[in-house]
C-alpha cells in the first residue's frame, strides 16, 4: 500500500495501482485515449503524461505504477504542454468532420481538445486518407480517419473476448484498424468496442444517425435479456420526436458494475430493446365482445376480469407467471393467488431454444428474474400444478381460466399441439404483459403492462444478487406495471386488506414488503440496494 | 595499420568454414570460456569496457547483470542482426565471411548469461548472410560446437529472417516480430533482461559485440580495454559510405578520429572535393560539420558534438549534396518505417516528411522550418522507443547547422 503525493495530496493506493488511477483517487484526473482499466496496458497514445519527481522527462502515468514516497505533478506547466502537443499530434490528421460524426458530443478528442488542447492549428498539408464508412460486423462501422490507433478494439477482441479479429495494419501514419482476413466482427461483444472506442472511428449501425447525443436522457437500468443483469444505461429520446424514427429508446450502453458485468454487455442484451417501442405494444386494456377486441378503461377492465374470476373456483384458476416479471410484480401476484387461494400456479415455461452459458457474461436463461421468481414463491402450491400440467388441465377443461402473464405459448418450449389443446380448452384466457402476441389474441382480456424501461423494480440474478431498475421513461399509453394492476384487482376482489403488497402507492413499499415477508430479502431497502444492489441471504 | 581483430578474417579465403576458421585460431575463446564460471566472464567482459556496438552503446557486461539473479525461467540469447540503420553494413561481413566468429560469441554468451537458447534474427533482405550463416551453424552442429553436447545443458541456435522492417532492429520491435506478433516495440518496464522473447529472461546483443567476445576472452579484458579510450575498449567496424574515395567497412580502434577514418582510412573526399557534411553513426545521428571531425569515434567524441556514435555508420558528403534534399530523404525514411504505434512519431514523421518534401518541391513556407524544429522537439523523449529519438537527430541537426541553405531554398523556390 504505497502512499504517494498527487498535486500536494497524500493518498495510499493498494499494490500496483497505476498513476491514473492513483490520481483519479486524489481527485485528479489524467487525460488518456488508450488506457482502459479493463485491458492490457499499451503506452500508445502518450497523452497521460505526469511528472515525477527526480524523473528528467515525463513518464506515461498508465504504465508508471505508483511507489512509496513518489511525489506526482497531473498539471504542471511542462506536462500540460506535453498535453498539448499530444492534442496536435492525435489530430493533424484526423478529419475534423464532428458535424457528420455521431461520436460528436461524446467524443474525447473534443472533449480533451477543449480542456488540454486549444492550440492554434499549424498542419496545412494534405492528411493521410483511409477508408471510411467501412462495416466490420453487424453492428460496427469502420471511419479509419477518424481513429486514433489507440488499440482498445484490438485488445478488446483479443483478451476479453479471445476472438481476435482486429488487427492495426500498415505501418506509420498509413496504419489503419481492420479485420483480418476472412473474419468479420460478429462476435456476440462486438458492440463493447464502439463504448470503448474514444473517438468516432467505431460507431454503431444501429444508432448512428438516428439522434444527436445531447439530446438524450439517460436511466440506470439492469438488463432483462438473460439471468446475469447486467448494469445498463438506457439513452431515450424523448423531446424530438421527429428523431430516432419517433422510437424513444435510442440505444443501451453497459453501466459499470465490478461483480456483475465490469465494462462490458454483450449484443443481444444491446439491441435487444426494440420491442420496448414497437407497435407491438399494448398500449389500453381490451376485451373482446363479439370476438372482436375493443379498447377499455381500467376500471371496466378490472371489474371485467373480477367478474371473470369469482364465476370460478381457486382450483379452476391456472396463473402462468413470468421470470420476467420484477419481484415486486411476483410479490404482489403471490399476495393475490395466496389471498383468492390459487394453487395451480407456475413461472417456469420452457423456451422453444435452450440457451447456453458462455465464459464471459451471457446465461442459458434468458430471464432476469428467475432467482426472484423462486424466492417470491411462485412456483406451485401445495397440491397445485406445474406450467405443463396446468395447460393440460386446461386442455382437460378442470382448469376454465388461465391467465398468462408475459409467456407467448405458442412460441415456448411446450408442445404445439399442447399448447392449442390449452389455449381451446380454457373457458377464459386473461392476457397481461408489454406486447401483443398470438397467445394475447387468443384472450378474452388484455391487460397492458408496463415495461421494465418504464418503471421502477428490482430484478434478482442468477447469482442472488437484487438490483434496481429505474424508469428512462414513462409506460407507454395506459400501460402500468404489473403490481398496480394486481392491488386494483384485489381491492375490486375485496382481498386487499391491508397487505402493503397490494395497497402500497409506490414500487419501493412492495419491494420492502416482500423484504419484510421473505427471508432472503431480509433487511433489503431500495435505499441500500443503491446502485450495486444486496447479495440475498442463503 | 594496427592489428585487425574482428576484421581479421574477411580477406582470407573461406574463412567462413568451420575448417579455416580453425586455423585462424578460431574457437580458443571458447574453450578456455568453457572452463569460467559464468560470473568470471561476466566480469571479464564488464572490464573490457565492451559496449553495444549495435548503436546504444550500453556496456555489454552490465547489460548481462540485469537478468534477475537466481532466476530459474529460461532465459535467451537474442542475436540482433537486423542490421538496418542507414549507412551501416558491417554486421554483413561478420555474416558473410566470418559467421563462426558469431556463433563462438553467442556460445560464450550463452554460457555468461546460462542460456540454452540463442534466437539469430537476421535482415530480411541479408539472403547471402542468411545462407552463409545457416551453413555455418550446421557445420558447428554437425562438429558438436553446438546442440546438446554443449557443457551446461547444452545450446541451440535458431535462425530467423526478418520482413523487412527497420523498427524490427529495436530490441523489443524485434522480440515482438520474433514472436510471431507485429514488430512494435514494448512499453518498459519490464525490460527484456526481466521479461523479453516469449515472456522470459532475454539479452538482446548485436552480432558484432558478440564477434568481440572470442578476443576477448582468449587475450584478456585489460588488453582490449586498453585498444580503445578510458570508457570503451577495443576496435570496432565503421561502415564508411558517400563521397569518399574508398568506401566500406574499416576496422579501427575507437579511439580513431573522424578526421583520419575519412582522410588516412578511406582516402579523403572523391576528386579532392570539400567536406560538407558527414553523420557519423547511421541515419539517426546528428549530421557532423567539417569543423567538427577532430572527434575520437567512440561513444563519447560524437556525443561532445550532440551527435550520436550509434552503429558507427559513416555518411560522407561533399559540396554537391544539397542538405534539404538529404532531409527529404531521411525524413521520408522515418515516415515510412514509424510502426505507427505511439502517436507522436506515428503522426509527426509523416508530417514533417510532406513539409521537408515541400521545401524541396520548391513550395516551402517560412515559417516551415520553426514548425519542424517544434514538431520534433515535443514529440523527442515521449515515445516507447528510441526511433522517433534517432528522427529527431537528423530533423533538428540538418535544419539548424544549415539553416540558411534551406532559407535560400525557401526564398527562392529552386535549388541554388
Amino acid at each position: 500500500m504505497p502512499k504517494l503525493t498527487v498535486n500536494g495530496k497524500e493518498i495510499t493506493v493498494p499494490d500496483g495501482t497505476n498513476l491514473i488511477e492513483a490520481a483519479k483517487a486524489a481527485g485528479a484526473e489524467v487525460p488518456h485515449y488508450c488506457y482502459h482499466p479493463g485491458l492490457s496496458i499499451a503506452g500508445q497514445c502518450r497523452l497521460c503524461m505526469v511528472d515525477i519527481d527526480k524523473v528528467p522527462r515525463p513518464q506515461i502515468a498508465c504504465n508508471t505504477q505508483a511507489a512509496e514516497g513518489m511525489v506526482v505533478q497531473t498539471e504542471s506547466e511542462r506536462v500540460k504542454d506535453t498535453r498539448r502537443s499530444m492534442m496536435e499530434f492525435h489530430l493533424i490528421n484526423h478529419p475534423l468532420d464532428c458535424p457528420v460524426c455521431d461520436q460528436a458530443g461524446e467524443c474525447w478528442l473534443q472533449i480533451y481538445y477543449m480542456k488540454h488542447g486549444l492550440y492554434d492549428p499549424r498542419m496545412t498539408d494534405e492528411k493521410v486518407h483511409k477508408p471510411k464508412a467501412v462495416p466490420l460486423g453487424p453492428h460496427v462501422i469502420l471511419d479509419a480517419e477518424r481513429c486514433i490507433l489507440c488499440s482498445r478494439c484490438v485488445r478488446f477482441c483479443d483478451e476479453i473476448t479471445g476472438t481476435g479479429e482486429l488487427g492495426i495494419f500498415h505501418r506509420g501514419d498509413h496504419s489503419e484498424i481492420g479485420l483480418f482476413p476472412g473474419t468479420a466482427l460478429e462476435n456476440a461483444y462486438s458492440g463493447n468496442v464502439i463504448d470503448i472506442c474514444p473517438v468516432g472511428a467505431l460507431t454503431d449501425r444501429d444508432f448512428r444517425f438516428q439522434v444527436r447525443v445531447w439530446y438524450l436522457d439517460t436511466a440506470k437500468s439492469v438488463c432483462n435479456g438473460c439471468a446475469r443483469g447486467c448494469n445498463i444505461e438506457i439513452h431515450t429520446n424523448k423531446h424530438r420526436t421527429h428523431h430516432n424514427q419517433g422510437k424513444r429508446v435510442a440505444r443501451i450502453k453497459p453501466r459499470f458494475h465490478a461483480e456483475v458485468n465490469k465494462w462490458w454487455i454483450c449484443d443481444a442484451g444491446r439491441y435487444g430493446f426494440r420491442w420496448i417501442d414497437d407497435e407491438s405494444r399494448l398500449a389500453a386494456p381490451g376485451v373482446t365482445v363479439d370476438g372482436q377486441s375493443v379498447e377499455t378503461t381500467w376500471d371496466d377492465a378490472v371489474a371485467t376480469f373480477a367478474g371473470r374470476m369469482s364465476r370460478y373456483r381457486p382450483e379452476e384458476i391456472g396463473v402462468l407467471a413470468s421470470p420476467q416479471m420484477s419481484n415486486e410484480d411476483l410479490w404482489a401476484l403471490r399476495r393475490l393467488l395466496d389471498s383468492l387461494g390459487v394453487m395451480h400456479r407456475d413461472f417456469a415455461v420452457p423456451p422453444r431454444e435452450p440457451g447456453e452459458d458462455d465464459k464471459l457474461l451471457i446465461r442459458a436463461d434468458k430471464n432476469p428474474n428467475t432467482r426472484g421468481a423462486q424466492l417470491a414463491g411462485l412456483g406451485p402450491a401445495a397440491g397445485g400444478l406445474d406450467a405443463g400440467g396446468i395447460l393440460d388441465a386446461a386442455a382437460a377443461k378442470k382448469i376454465k381460466l388461465l391467465w398468462v402473464l408475459h409467456h407467448d405459448l405458442t412460441a415456448s418450449g411446450f408442445a404445439a399441439s399442447r399448447v392449442s389443446a390449452a389455449l381451446a380448452g380454457a373457458e377464459t384466457i386473461v392476457f397481461q404483459g408489454t406486447n401483443a402476441n398470438p397467445t394475447s389474441a387468443r384472450a378474452a382480456l388484455v391487460l397492458p403492462s408496463a415495461a421494465y424501461a418504464e418503471r421502477d423494480g428490482t430484478f434478482t440474478n442468477f447469482e442472488g444478487r437484487v438490483q434496481r431498475f429505474r424508469p428512462a421513461m414513462a409506460p407507454l399509453g395506459e400501460a402500468q406495471p404489473d403490481w398496480v394492476t394486481f392491488g386494483l384487482l384485489a381491492a375490486r376482489l375485496g382481498k386487499a386488506g391491508t397487505d402493503v403488497a397490494l395497497t402500497a402507492q409506490r414500487a419501493d413499499e412492495v419491494f420492502a414488503a416482500l423484504a419484510a415477508a421473505v427471508p432472503a430479502f431480509s433487511g433489503m431497502l431500495y435505499r441500500t440496494l443503491g446502485d450495486t444492489g444486496q447479495m440475498v441471504s442463503a | 595499420m594496427a592489428e585487425l581483430i574482428l576484421s581479421r578474417n574477411f580477406s582470407v579465403p573461406d574463412a567462413h568454414t568451420l575448417r579455416v576458421y580453425r586455423e585462424g585460431g578460431g574457437y580458443k575463446g571458447w574453450d578456455k570460456a568453457k572452463g569460467m564460471e559464468p560470473a568470471a566472464i561476466t566480469e571479464e567482459v564488464k572490464k573490457s569496457n565492451l559496449r553495444g556496438l549495435g548503436g546504444a552503446g550500453f556496456p555489454t557486461g552490465v547489460k548481462w547483470g540485469f537478468i534477475p539473479k537466481g532466476s530459474t525461467a529460461p532465459k535467451y540469447l537474442v542475436v540482433n542482426a537486423d542490421e538496418g540503420e542507414p549507412g551501416t553494413f558491417k554486421d554483413r561481413y561478420i555474416l558473410e565471411r566470418d559467421p563462426h566468429a558469431l556463433i563462438e560469441g553467442m556460445l560464450i554468451a550463452a554460457r555468461a548469461i546460462d542460456s540454452r537458447l540463442g534466437f539469430v534474427y537476421i535482415r530480411g533482405e541479408y539472403v547471402q548472410p542468411w545462407r552463409v550463416f545457416s551453413a555455418a551453424v550446421k557445420e558447428a552442429y554437425d562438429a558438436g560446437l553446438l546442440g546438446a553436447g554443449v557443457p551446461g545443458g547444452g545450446f541451440d541456435i535458431v535462425v530467423h529472417r526478418g520482413a523487412g522492417a527497420y523498427i524490427c532492429g529495436e530490441e523489443t520491435g524485434l522480440i515482438s516480430s520474433l514472436e510471431g506478433k507485429k514488430g512494435w516495440p514494448k512499453v518498459k518496464p519490464p525490460f527484456p533482461a526481466v521479461k523479453g522473447a516469449f515472456g522470459h529472461p532475454t539479452i538482446v546483443n548485436n552480432v558484432e559485440t558478440l564477434a568481440c567476445l572470442p578476443p576477448i576472452v582468449t587475450r584478456g579484458a585489460e588488453w582490449f580495454a586498453g585498444l580503445g579510450t578510458k570508457t570503451q575498449g577495443g576496435t570496432r567496424l565503421y561502415s564508411v559510405s558517400g563521397h569518399v574515395v574508398k568506401p566500406g567497412v574499416v576496422e579501427a580502434p575507437v579511439s580513431v578520429t573522424l578526421r583520419s577514418l575519412i582522410y588516412d582510412h578511406c582516402g579523403g573526399i572523391r576528386g579532392g572535393r570539400p567536406l560538407k557534411a558527414v553523420v557519423p553513426g547511421g541515419s539517426s545521428a546528428a549530421i557532423l560539420t567539417p569543423d567538427e571531425i577532430d572527434i575520437a569515434m567512440d561513444v563519447d567524441g560524437p556525443k561532445s558534438k550532440g551527435s550520436m556514435i550509434g552503429s558507427a555508420g559513416i555518411v560522407v558528403m561533399d559540396d554537391t549534396v544539397s542538405i534539404p534534399d538529404a532531409l527529404m530523404v531521411v525524413a521520408r525514411f522515418y515516415a515510412h518505417e514509424s510502426c505507427g504505434q505511439c502517436t507522436p512519431c506515428r503522426e509527426s514523421t509523416g508530417w514533417i516528411y510532406k513539409m521537408t518534401h515541400r521545401i524541396v518541391e520548391g513550395k516551402g513556407r517560412k515559417e516551415d522550418l520553426d514548425t519542424i524544429l517544434d514538431v520534433a522537439k515535443r514529440g523527442a523523449g515521449t515515445t516507447i522507443c528510441a526511433f522517433y529519438d534517432g528522427a529527431v537527430g537528423p530533423y533538428i541537426s540538418y535544419i539548424e547547422k544549415f539553416r540558411e541553405e534551406f532559407e535560400a531554398l525557401i526564398r527562392s523556390g529552386a535549388h541554388a
